[in-house]
């Protein structure tokens, strides 16, 4: 099981924090499903982030931009595999406020360290468990592509 | 009538794997109420003890949440989507 992204989208999510900075940058990673539990993703959407009051350590994607999305991505036969966001000057590791917030277990929840407005890591985490028994894992991911 | 119920990934272990549902129903209410009776294991992972929708879901008719429209009562026709929402949300 490992998340697969081409470098165009993987590139594309790091400039996006890059691009926010020192905001926390936000989106959906939008794919498919493979038999082994494994998922490629086909597009990374952009979101706003409706976090303004403190939008350099917290985001949420308005639920009407992902209401929109996974519509659009179901009707043409895809999904809604993770989502991804930025850590301004703070390490690419979840923190206890990611997991509290997250909801989509299953799904990959991409982290991106934005160091002084550079991108340094990016580092894929599997949401896994039920609501009251949720649980972060560090994910396989391969980049494909130059 | 019958309409469609999107399912989120996360909620398709408890709905027999299934990523859309029709059901029949005449409000958002009776759409969720015959997805629940369907997929019982469905019911906790939509609502809470008070049989209210959990603070985290969001129920969209179409690019509506019904929050903004008449929550349950809201009425549906047949081309309508309803769409299953978890947030998604963090920080550092």
């Amino acid at each position: 099981m490992a998340l697969r992204i081409p470098r165009a989208l993987y590139d594309q999510l790091r400039q996006h924090g890059e691009a926010t900075y020192p905001h926390e940058c936000c989106g959906v990673l939008v794919g498919e499903f493979d038999e082994a539990g494994g998922k490629v993703v086909k597009a990374a959407v952009q979101c706003g982030n409706t976090r303004t009051d403190s939008p350099q350590n917290r985001y949420h994607i308005a639920p009407s931009e992902l209401a929109r999305i996974q519509r659009e991505a179901m009707l043409s036969g895809q999904d809604i595999v993770g989502f991804y966001h930025s850590h301004p000057d703070h390490p690419a590791r979840w923190s206890s406020t990611d997991l509290d917030e997250a909801h989509w277990t299953s799904c990959s929840y991409v982290i991106t360290s934005v160091e002084k407005g550079h991108a340094v890591l990016t580092n894929p985490f599997l949401l896994l468990g039920e609501e009251d028994r949720k649980r972060f894992e560090d994910e396989l991911y391969e980049v494909s592509g130059k | 009538m019958p309409i469609k119920v999107l399912i989120p990934t996360p909620l398709r272990p408890y709905a027999g794997k299934q990523s859309v549902i029709e059901v029949s129903a005449q409000t958002v209410g009776e759409a969720l109420s015959s997805l629940a009776a369907q997929h019982p294991d469905l019911r906790k992972h939509l609502f809470s003890e008070d049989g209210k929708l959990r603070s985290f879901v969001n129920v969209y008719l179409n690019d509506e949440n019904i929050r903004y429209l008449s929550n349950d009562a809201t009425p549906v026709k047949e081309t309508d989507i309803v769409s299953i929402i978890p947030s998604v949300a963090g920080g550092i």
